[in-house]
Parts: structure tokens; C-alpha cells; sequence
């Protein structure tokens, strides 16, 4: 498989205030290969999000490079290849939807793109179907619930037909059923119709459905790896001010206590298993 | 305050032949059915006038009580022209009271003015409840798309009508809420004197123009991460495309701008 998204000794540094210049990203080398599942972890700070926004070419970097399928994002020429390639969605879906209508804004994508009305047509429809929201296709925007809203401002994303899709905390302001409606929006996506998902977020949980999860930490990488793998580190992401997810942080307290207990149960089935494989010894 | 209640510039969706006409022929009929009002002069003209709106009001399926729910922060106004043309328009008193006198024509001067007034306001409603506020920046990107040649920027100005008209919804649910926030920390909106009311807004304009400046922002790069650069080489989901009942409907604009052009010659 090849790479999507590739950055090499990335760098990012604001522009110096008061002398001090806020390096934000410091060295992140990190290729993300066509069709995985990528979760970006990180707390506030920890330039997840300023990452996120180098690889659609948002933010050029200060040192190193980025390669979105092979081009170089400070080409300028070759801007809108970069951003048809990886479409990126944010945290409020209020702000980066365009239009009154559901399927007006997942059209302006390819009506910025200049494609054809019919195939417009065509592509709003699967991508509404996709993520779930034809049937409100003729609605305003303005009336749907957070997670509706959401999906499709992924909708409005995915018309675009890219290879990649960044979702910077697209949780992050919705309530639980949103966020699972959206956490299975984008799963399917990555599943079916095998898109790139680079996923960024703080919650554990999301994290532990990817594929590869990275752990970043003051403008580093400072963990990469399955996420079952990632996780049973429990102290190192501790240390970096991450917990673990509750079923794991279990598992590790009573591991301090003497238990022979894994720390790779990610699921409340998995865990619940272990304890009762424990007790039956 | 019900902010929510506000329903100017509203669509209301439907598939009536008036919501399939094409936004430039709506646009052009009520520029035609303005210039009509404005040369109608005696009653048939107005019996004409009213005929066809109210024809219009019935095929369009829109509900007269939202219309004229529409016009009430117009009120004000209408009845401002009113009372202006009872008292200062000259001709024969029939009421007198020291400088102030009802004259036979003021009359009949303010019930025209009250009557163009409302058909102005409910013609024009009728083109924004049943076209969509896209269809009708699109349809008034196309109709002055001439005037691109002498370098007006007729594409930025319909996308920034229309992101307006998007966020309308969103700020108004916005200021609702900081409104509330305010309020449960003691703020007043409702006493005071005028002076005393609009220094109350202070503390609720400050909050709501910083969010919106933070939202334009986002939505700026929203737009760039989904290509937008501009008119340029941009197409359209929907294509505007006159059909034979836009062409009957413009003939009707024409024919109604004529029949009240041969009312006033013929002095009816």
C-alpha cells in the first residue's frame, strides 16, 4: 500500500511574540497509508490539531515537508489537487456549512471543482446516502440536530470524492448519540467504501476504534502503534496527562494489586471476560 | 423577545407552479408587478392588482394569516403613510380642528397609499417565501451577470447574500441563548428608557460579534478546504433554465403592466 499523507521532520513554529517563538509542532515524521484508519490522541496543546491542518495545506510548515499523495503542499499550483485528495472536516458543524439547503451545500464542493451538473447530482446523492441523510436532503440545515448536521458536513466533504478525510474533534460539541452516529458514519466510510480516515480527538474511546493510533504530545509523536499495543503503556500516556480507557485503567489497577489481568482489553466484553477468566482460575 | 417569530425573507418549501417558476422570472414578475403598482391610479386598477395577487396568494398555497403575520413589523409605517396623507394632502374639509383637517382626498390619497404599501410588501413576500434564498441569489448572480463585463463582482456579492441569509437562523438562535445567559446573571433587556435599553444590547452585541468573527473565520477555511476559489470555472447542481411557464408567466407580468398603463389613459 502506499502513502497517502506523508510528513517529513515537520516543523510548525507561530511567528515570534514577545521574543518567544511557540514552537508547535517540533520534528513529526509520520506516514499515513492509503485506506487505514488513523487516530490522532493528544490533549490540548499537544498540536493534534495544527497537524491535522498541514495535511490539506491550511498551514504551510516552517521546516520540513508534507506530501499528500506525493505532492509537496507548499506547491502552490497544485493547491486544489491537494485539498480534492484530503477533505477535512472540523469540530463545529455550524461553521462549515455553507448553504439553507441540505443538498445544496453538499453540492458546492463539486460546483467548486466545476464538474458537470448531472454528475453534481449524482454525487450528492451517493455522498448523502453514505453517510445516511437522503431523506433529509430537501431540509435546512439550520433544523437538524448536531450529529445530523455533521454527517453532512462529511457529506458535503465526501462529494468531493477524496481519497482521505481528516476529522479534526468532530465530536467535540455534539451529545452521545451524535457522536456514535458520527463515530459509525465515519467507520463505514473507512470500512466500505475504503477511504483514509485520520481521525483527531481527545476521547479514548474513538481512538481505540482505529487502526493505528498516534499519540501525540508537546509537538512530537510520542507513541505509534495498534492501539491495543498503545494503550498497555498505561504509565507512559499517564505521564504525558492522557488516561487510558476505563477498561484498561481497571485491568491496570488491579494489576498493581497483584492480579494477573492483560492490558489490552479495550472492550467492556473483552475486560469482563479477563475478570471472569480471572476468578474461574 | 420572540426572535424566533421573525419571518421576513423566510422560504417556505412547496411544489406549487409558483415555487417551480424560475427565480428570474419571479424576480422580473414582481419588478413588473412594482412598476404596474406604481403607475395604477383609480379603483379598477387596484380591483386588477388585488385580483392577481390574491390569484398568486391562492395558487402559491400560501397561508394569508403568515402573510400577514409578515407584515406586522411594518405596521408601524403604514400606518405613518396614512395618517400623513389624511392630514396633509389639500382638497375639500370635511373635518376641521384648528390647523388639522381631513380633506375628501387625503382620504382616498391614504387608502391607496395603505393598499400599494401592502401589495408592494405582499408581492414581495411571496418571492421570498417561495423561492429558496439560493435559488434567488443564483437567479440574481444570472440576471446581472451582464454587469460582470464592467468588473462588478456579481459572484461575491450573491455568496456573501447568501452566507448571510444562511447564518441568519444561527445568530438569531445565538443571541437567544446570550440573551438567556445574561439574563440569568441579572441582566435587564425590557425596562428603561430608550437610552437605558440600548445599553443593555452593549454587553450583547460585544459576545455576539466576537462569535461571529470567529465563525466567519472558520467558515472561511471551510470553504477553502472544499475548494472554493471564487466564480471562476464554478458550475451548479441547479440549472436555471426558463421553461414555456416562465414565458407565460413574464407575457402575464407584461400584460398586467399594460392593462393598468390602458386603466390610467382611460382615466377609470
Amino acid at each position: 500500500m502506499s502513502d497517502i499523507i506523508e510528513t517529513r521532520a515537520l516543523r510548525f513554529s507561530y511567528p515570534a511574540a514577545e521574543g518567544v517563538t511557540p514552537v508547535v509542532l517540533d520534528g513529526v515524521d509520520l506516514s499515513i497509508q492509503a485506506g487505514s484508519f488513523v487516530a490522532v490522541l493528544g490533549h490540548n496543546g499537544s498540536g493534534k490539531s495544527t497537524l491535522a491542518k498541514h495535511m490539506n495545506a491550511i498551514l504551510l510548515p516552517t521546516g520540513g515537508k508534507v506530501y499528500v499523495d506525493g505532492i509537496d503542499t507548499a506547491d502552490d499550483g497544485r493547491l486544489l489537487d491537494i485539498r480534492r485528495t484530503v477533505g477535512m472536516v472540523f469540530q463545529n458543524p455550524d461553521n462549515q456549512i455553507v448553504a439553507n439547503v441540505v443538498e445544496e451545500d453538499v453540492a458546492f464542493a463539486p460546483e467548486n471543482l466545476g464538474v458537470p451538473p448531472e454528475e453534481i447530482r449524482r454525487r450528492v446523492d451517493d455522498a448523502l446516502k453514505a453517510v445516511g441523510m437522503y431523506e433529509f436532503r430537501e431540509h435546512a440545515p439550520h433544523l437538524l440536530s448536531g450529529g445530523q448536521k455533521q454527517r453532512v458536513a462529511i457529506a458535503g466533504v465526501l462529494a468531493m470524492a477524496p481519497r482521505c478525510i481528516v476529522l479534526d474533534e468532530p465530536t467535540a460539541m455534539l451529545d452521545p448519540v451524535g457522536r456514535r452516529e458520527v463515530m459509525d458514519t465515519i467507520k463505514d466510510l473507512n470500512r466500505t467504501a475504503g477511504v483514509t480516515v485520520v481521525l483527531i480527538t481527545h476521547h479514548m474511546d474513538e481512538a481505540a476504534q482505529a487502526d493505528r493510533l498516534v499519540v501525540m504530545s508537546d509537538g512530537h509523536v510520542v507513541a505509534d502503534g495498534a492501539p491495543r499495543e498503545v494503550f498497555s503503556h498505561v504509565e507512559a500516556l499517564k505521564s504525558v496527562g492522557l488516561t487510558v480507557p476505563e477498561t484498561v485503567e481497571l485491568c491496570w489497577t488491579l494489576r498493581k494489586d497483584g492480579l494477573d489481568l492483560p492490558l489490552d482489553a479495550l472492550s467492556d466484553e473483552e475486560c469482563a471476560q479477563a475478570l471472569y477468566d480471572l476468578l474461574a482460575e | 423577545m420572540a426572535l424566533k417569530d421573525i419571518t421576513l425573507g423566510q422560504y417556505f418549501p412547496g411544489n406549487t407552479p409558483i415555487h417551480r417558476l424560475d427565480p428570474r422570472t419571479k424576480l422580473l414578475c414582481t419588478i413588473l408587478y412594482i412598476i404596474a403598482l406604481f403607475s395604477a391610479k383609480g379603483g379598477a386598477a387596484y380591483v386588477v392588482l388585488f385580483a392577481v395577487l390574491c390569484a398568486c396568494v391562492a395558487v402559491s398555497k400560501i397561508r394569508p394569516k403568515v402573510i400577514l403575520r409578515g407584515m406586522r413589523p411594518i405596521l408601524f409605517i403604514i400606518v405613518l403613510t396614512a395618517v400623513l396623507n389624511i392630514f396633509y394632502t389639500p382638497g375639500d374639509p370635511i373635518w376641521q380642528w384648528k390647523f388639522l383637517k381631513i380633506t375628501v382626498e387625503g382620504l382616498w390619497a391614504a387608502f391607496f397609499m395603505v393598499l400599494r404599501i401592502s401589495f408592494l410588501i405582499t408581492g414581495t413576500f411571496l418571492l421570498t417565501y417561495t423561492t429558496s434564498p439560493i435559488m434567488l441569489t443564483d437567479g440574481l448572480e444570472k440576471l446581472l451577470g451582464p454587469l460582470k463585463k464592467v468588473r462588478v463582482p456579481v459572484h461575491e456579492l450573491s455568496m456573501m447574500m447568501s452566507i448571510a441569509l444562511r447564518f441568519i437562523p444561527t445568530l438569531i438562535e445565538e443571541t437567544d441563548k446570550i440573551m438567556s445567559a445574561q439574563k440569568a446573571r441579572g441582566a435587564d433587556f425590557d425596562t428603561g428608557n430608550l437610552f437605558q435599553k440600548a445599553r443593555a444590547l452593549v454587553p450583547l452585541l460585544v459576545p455576539l460579534f466576537i462569535s461571529a468573527f470567529r465563525r466567519a473565520d472558520e467558515l472561511a477555511t471551510a470553504m477553502e478546504c472544499r475548494c472554493y476559489h471564487g466564480g471562476e470555472g464554478r458550475t451548479r447542481l441547479r440549472q436555471l433554465r426558463y421553461r414555456g411557464s416562465d414565458i407565460a408567466a413574464l407575457l402575464g407580468g407584461c400584460a398586467l403592466v399594460a392593462v393598468v398603463a390602458v386603466l390610467r389613459t382611460l382615466g377609470i
